[in-house]
């Protein structure tokens, strides 16, 4: 099937089965941010948005997403290193392989809550799973960062 | 004050990772690389009576298929252990004899996924089906024998009786335990079972291979032992060592599950079968069901004490469930007892014995803890019973009984304890969960029941006598360094840590340093990080090598200046000769050295092991709510007092805290594991093994009692492993506090209390 | 491993149903989050994309949510905050993470009947109804005890009946299947009990609920306890994985209590 996608801005036209998942198609446009956790949906680290919205990408079928915009991490450079930078002065960063989707799952969270408590924080941040952190560092991180962009 | 050691420094790392950039495993690899795929086995205990590959064969991009018949028939360990490993050389790469469900059967290497998957469907297979052991407590001596094979071969006697399903073999006895226990006023016993933890680090397993330049087979792995991994594959694949280069880039979590090999062994032998590149990489399914998870452990603890609450007697009886291969049976066997048994050294007589056997499960291997962990849960939990049974504050009863610095233990095996804090770490531990306030109990108005518990740990720091590490650092040109280590940072951010040691030795910026690990070619030998040896062994190394280049620096500008070294002054940038007449940068001495008249670039060496292995301690406590209704704990703060000695970066060292308690957090209140009747693992996926989300672990409180420990890169021990002990039994001693039902058998679910509850 | 040969996108919910019932292994892609988790092997999949099934329009009387729409969108809708103490919206809210909520459709979770579904409990303790092509439309209740049939749910109508409802359950780990589910709701004067993953799905307890409603305005502790013991007797329990039947009879007891204790002190 052809599918014309926005990705990170950028318009292309793909050939996917109808099977794929948005997952294997987008690491085989060379975005290697997007990575598989587990098998059955349960991580949150294959995390992208779908017209903004995080969505898990190895759960979509990547037909789905045409006409659609798609974001992922390195669509948004800037503002992930600058919070990446915030994490990392927690050491909150560990071995890294969560943290795309979860700094996407922030950056999403900072536009669709105004002013959240921390059990607000914590709460849709609950599909992210992280086994080095303890989750505290991430927490740390989140709320130095908020305070500085308010 | 120091400059470096100690920063709460970032990670080098960190935006690479965090940013997604294509530093893995994965992102590295060819684009070419042939899909491996593992057909495995349905039964739990089989042999292959025929393999038809015919049809698969002939699907369109298969490339190669392997079965028995095809591979090396060379017994080998997975084990990630220095040589001579005390592993028992129990693996084929492909064995007709399939010991676990989910056991290799078949290789199947092709141009894309789907071909392989298409190909696996196709392979004909016809077992013999055994009856499977799948009971640990009914291996000894069980009918069917996991292990028949004759050529099964140990380096060590670990104890092994094949025949009775026995891996190894240990007993550790010190005077006369039976009637030391009859002299006690008050005898305690208690069994207690430990489930399969599972590491369920976030990248799975995966390793690419190729044939380079010089036809030697490349392996870049996701592996925290890249030198033990060059011996496993040169072995099974009977290549000489000089044939295979191991590479080991950013990696996504170990905690000890990729300190054993996984499927390196099958790309190298399809890599060399066709020339091609090939990399596998296992699902979260075959994470969880066919690489390595904690050992199960059945431990029934006797203690023995004297009415004013000295711990008398200590006896320990263990089985361990090491499944259907021994990689690190009789170590962590051991480990069990090394560290938790000198912990209380008033003790007149101690043994701890017992067996690790075989069964047809998914196999044991190192996790984080390696032992003590299991050992913790079960003999905190009796100390706990103890205070209870005494009417003694528990925090007491541990002063009363820790060994303190300077003394012995009969457990000990000869060794004095050199630096302990841990008396600090229990008070302040106390002062910061509310211990006085809190203890045991309260009620609150809406029914739920708030209590407290505690627990202490002991560990190591690298394996004594046998972690040696070395550690090279070159002067470049322009007068940076280089710092060569064979160390794994796979998240811990120790490559970045093993800077700042040495920039502390140099008197430079970290930044100054560039750090490369880990690749077998490069790298000076290390085994890789396990064991807590990082901060300590190679740390030791690394700080010795830049001791070694430092004086080479002083001798070679002494030269150069026309003075003697004990005129010279080094502050890291500039040298000056002590009447401040001389100068020399650093940079114009390294490119003098370098392309100049003074030809000899400068590397500093060194290579340290240590015939200690100095134990970090962890005073553990945690308030949790129960709710009696329904038997539901809800974690409210957990505070983990540490002394690991000098700490050598602050963020780093509380962030391995405060993952290792969530890590204990998810062992003793979520982490269940399940097997069916035909030994199939149940619980293989995120969806049924339940690791904890940011939900589950409430408030976790770090502080540090830091001790000094001189054989220790400026005083430090390690943290890497400690940091899991305390949860479980911590909790399950609140839980007993709160509702009055001991749980022994973890994990600790509501159902299992409130159960209790109902049976009281 | 699922596969699927081709995809269908009809514009008509009659040309989807067609597609539906052309070959056996034709079937519905919904969220796909649990397809993906199995090995069927599907012909064609009907993609509903372009039947305008996401929505959720509320109205004075009703609150209608098309098939297609995510439990996230249903989690933050003002609407459905508003209505019956946001049972529905508390329901969705426990499921896993907001990614994976954005994909999993209402419509899916309904149409499978999953046992463990926090959100069928909590439509059935509302006045809810069902609309399918092949079925027509339906209450929730009845569609639950109609066995699975090749069909396509186009939307969920919830009636706004007026009144206070509760949501309770209980999990292990906060991201786990619940072992036990109850939603409790009075609307319009009458009570409702749903209690789902028993660990079969949702059912209302009916004797019990009769009992509350005779109370009035006068709930006893006694009254609620009588009801409580009379939902656990008219409705089973069963063991699985995460819990046995004797200890689920006990969460259903507590959470049956603690939803009623909720609502009354709504009133």
């Amino acid at each position: 099937m052809q599918i014309t996608v926005i990705i990170n801005h950028r318009q292309v036209t793909l050939d996917v089965q109808p099977d794929d998942f948005l997952v294997d198609t987008l690491r085989e446009q060379g975005l290697y941010s997007v990575r598989r956790g587990c098998d059955t949906s349960c991580c949150g680290l294959c995390t992208i948005w779908l017209n903004g919205k995080p969505t898990l990408s190895c759960s979509t079928l990547s037909f789905r997403a045409n006409g659609q915009h798609i974001t992922t991490i390195e669509g948004l450079r800037h503002e992930a290193e600058e919070f990446a930078g915030v994490l990392a002065t927690e050491g909150a960063d560990q071995c890294g392989y969560c943290s795309p989707g979860f700094i996407l799952t922030v950056l999403a969270m900072k536009r669709e809550l105004v002013n959240p408590t921390e059990a607000d924080i914590v709460h849709y941040l609950t599909g992210n799973l992280c086994r080095c952190t303890g989750y505290q560092g991430q927490l740390r991180a989140i709320k130095k960062y908020l305070g500085v962009i308010e | 004050m120091r400059k470096y050691v100690g920063q709460a420094l970032p990670k080098t790392d960190a935006i690479a990772i965090c940013t997604g950039k294509p530093v893995y495993t994965e992102d590295l690899a060819p684009a070419n690389a042939l899909v491996i795929k593992i057909l495995r086995s349905p039964h739990a205990f089989a042999r292959i009576k025929s393999i038809d590959t015919t049809k698969a064969r002939n699907v369109k991009g298969v490339e190669c298929i392997l079965t028995y018949k095809d591979v090396p028939k060379v017994r080998f360990t997975l084990a990630g252990q220095s040589y001579p490993e005390p592993s028992p050389y129990d693996r084929l790469i492909l064995d007709p004899i399939v010991r676990y469900v989910g056991d290799e059967v078949a290789i199947i290497a092709a141009t894309s996924e789907r071909a392989a998957i298409a190909a696996m469907k196709l392979i004909k297979v016809a077992y013999e089906v055994f009856e499977p052991v799948l009971d640990f407590e009914q291996a000894i001596d069980h009918a069917s024998v996991v292990h028949p094979e004759a050529d099964l071969s140990c380096n060590f006697d670990i104890g092994m009786e094949k025949g009775r399903n026995i891996c190894s073999t240990h007993t550790l006895a010190v005077g006369d335990v039976e009637q030391e226990l009859k002299n006690c006023d008050i005898v305690i016993e208690e069994t207690y079972y430990t489930q399969a933890q599972a590491p369920a680090m976030m990248e799975t397993f995966r390793a690419f291979t190729y044939l380079d330049h010089n036809s030697r087979l490349v392996v870049v792995s996701s592996t925290q032992v890249p030198f033990h991994i060059k011996r496993q594959v040169a072995r099974a694949l009977e290549l000489p060592a000089t044939k295979v280069r191991v590479i080991k880039p950013r990696i996504g979590g170990g905690f000890g599950g990729k300190q054993t090999g996984s499927g390196e062994v099958f790309a190298g032998l399809v890599t060399l079968k066709t020339g091609k590149p090939a990399m596998f990489i296992y699902s979260r399914n075959e994470t969880f069901s066919c690489t390595t998870s904690r050992h199960a452990m059945r431990l029934t603890v006797r203690l023995g004490a004297d009415k004013d609450g000295f711990i008398r007697a200590l006896d320990i009886e263990n089985l361990s469930d090491t499944g259907a291969y021994g990689e690190h049976a009789s170590t962590t066997f051991m480990v069990c007892g090394d560290k938790t048994l000198p912990l209380y050294n008033k003790t007149r007589a101690v043994r701890y014995y017992g067996h690790a056997v075989y069964t047809n499960k998914t196999p044991a291997g190192a996790l984080r803890g390696y032992g003590a962990t299991q050992g913790t849960f079960a003999l905190e939990s009796t100390v706990n019973k103890l205070a209870a049974k005494l009417n003694m504050d528990p925090a007491e009863l541990r002063l009363k009984n820790i060994i303190k610095a300077g003394e012995t233990a009969l457990a000990y095996h000869g060794n004095v304890l050199g630096s302990s804090a841990l008396e600090s770490c229990i008070q302040k531990g106390k002062e910061l969960i509310g211990w006085q306030d809190k203890y045991p109990r309260r009620e609150l108005s809406n029914g739920k029941i708030r209590a407290v518990g505690m627990a202490v740990t002991m560990q190591g720091s690298g394996i004594a006598g046998i972690d040696t590490s070395s550690a090279a650092i070159r002067l470049n040109e322009d007068g940076h360094y280089v710092l060569l280590i064979g160390s794994t940072d796979m998240g811990t951010g120790s490559d970045t840590m093993l800077a700042q040691v040495a920039a502390e030795v140099l008197d430079t910026p970290p930044a100054e340093i560039i750090v490369h690990a880990a690749d077998t070619d490069v790298s000076p030998y290390d085994p890789g990080s396990y064991a807590s040896s990082t901060a300590y062994v190679t740390g030791m190394a690394v700080l010795q090598a830049a001791e070694d280049l430092k004086k080479q620096i002083i001798a070679h500008s002494a030269k150069v200046l026309g003075v003697t070294p004990e005129q010279i002054a080094f502050d890291g940038q500039t040298i000056t000769a002590l009447n401040g007449s001389k100068v020399i940068s650093l940079k114009k001495l390294a490119e003098a050295l370098v392309v100049g008249t003074d030809k000899s670039q400068l590397v500093g060496n060194a290579t340290y092991g240590s015939p200690i292995s100095p134990p970090p301690f962890i005073a553990g406590f945690v308030e949790v709510e129960v709710d009696p209704e329904t038997g539901k704990i809800e974690p409210i703060e957990y505070v983990a007092v540490v002394d690991c000695g000098t700490v050598l970066n602050a963020n780093l060292v509380k962030i391995q805290v405060e993952g290792g308690i969530a890590q204990g957090i998810g062992m003793a209140m979520y982490e269940e594991v399940r097997y069916d009747e035909g030994g199939q693992l149940q619980t293989n996926n995120f969806m049924q093994y339940k690791i904890p989300c940011r939900k589950d672990v409430g408030r976790i409180t770090v502080a540090f009692e830091e001790s000094y420990e001189p054989t220790g890169p400026f005083g430090a021990k390690s943290i890497g492993e400690a940091v899991i002990n305390t949860p479980s039994p911590a909790i399950a001693h609140a839980v007993a506090n709160a509702v009055g039902v001991s749980v022994t058998h973890l994990p600790i679910t509501p159902e299992k209390v409130f159960m209790g509850m109902k049976r009281k | 491993m699922f596969t699927l040969l081709t995809v269908a996108q009809p514009d008509t919910l009659e040309a989807a149903y067609k597609v539906l019932k052309e070959k056996k292994s034709n079937a519905v892609l919904g969220g796909c989050a649990y397809l993906r988790l199995g090995s069927q092997k599907i012909n064609t999949g009907v993609d509903l994309s372009k039947l305008g099934l996401r929505y959720i329009k509320d109205s004075a009387s009703s609150i209608e949510i098309g098939a297609m729409t995510g439990l996230r969108d249903i989690e933050t809708n003002v609407a459905l905050n508003n209505y019956a103490d946001g049972l529905l919206p508390k329901a969705a809210a426990n499921i896993i993470g907001v990614q994976f909520r954005n994909v999993v459709t209402v419509g899916a979770s309904v149409f499978m009947r999953y046992g463990f579904s926090d959100v069928i409990t909590a439509l059935l303790a509302l006045d809810t109804e069902v609309e399918l092509v092949k079925g027509g439309q339906m209450t929730l209740a009845a569609f639950l005890d109609t066995p699975r049939s090749k069909d396509i749910l186009t939307k969920i109508v919830i009636n706004k009946t007026k009144g206070h409802a509760a949501y309770q359950s209980l999990r292990n780990s906060a991201s786990d299947y619940p072992l036990l589910t109850v939603a409790v709701s009075q609307l319009d004067g009458e009570w409702k009990i749903a209690v789902g993953a028993r660990p079969t799905r949702a059912k209302l307890a009916m004797q019990a609920a009769t009992l509350l409603g005779q109370a009035g305005n006068d709930m006893t502790a006694v009254i609620v306890e009588q009801a409580v013991q009379a939902a656990v007797g008219e409705l089973s329990f069963g063991d699985n994985r995460r819990a046995s039947a004797a200890y689920r009879q006990v969460v259903a007891e507590t959470l049956i209590k603690r939803a009623v204790a909720e609502v009354v002190a709504c009133r």
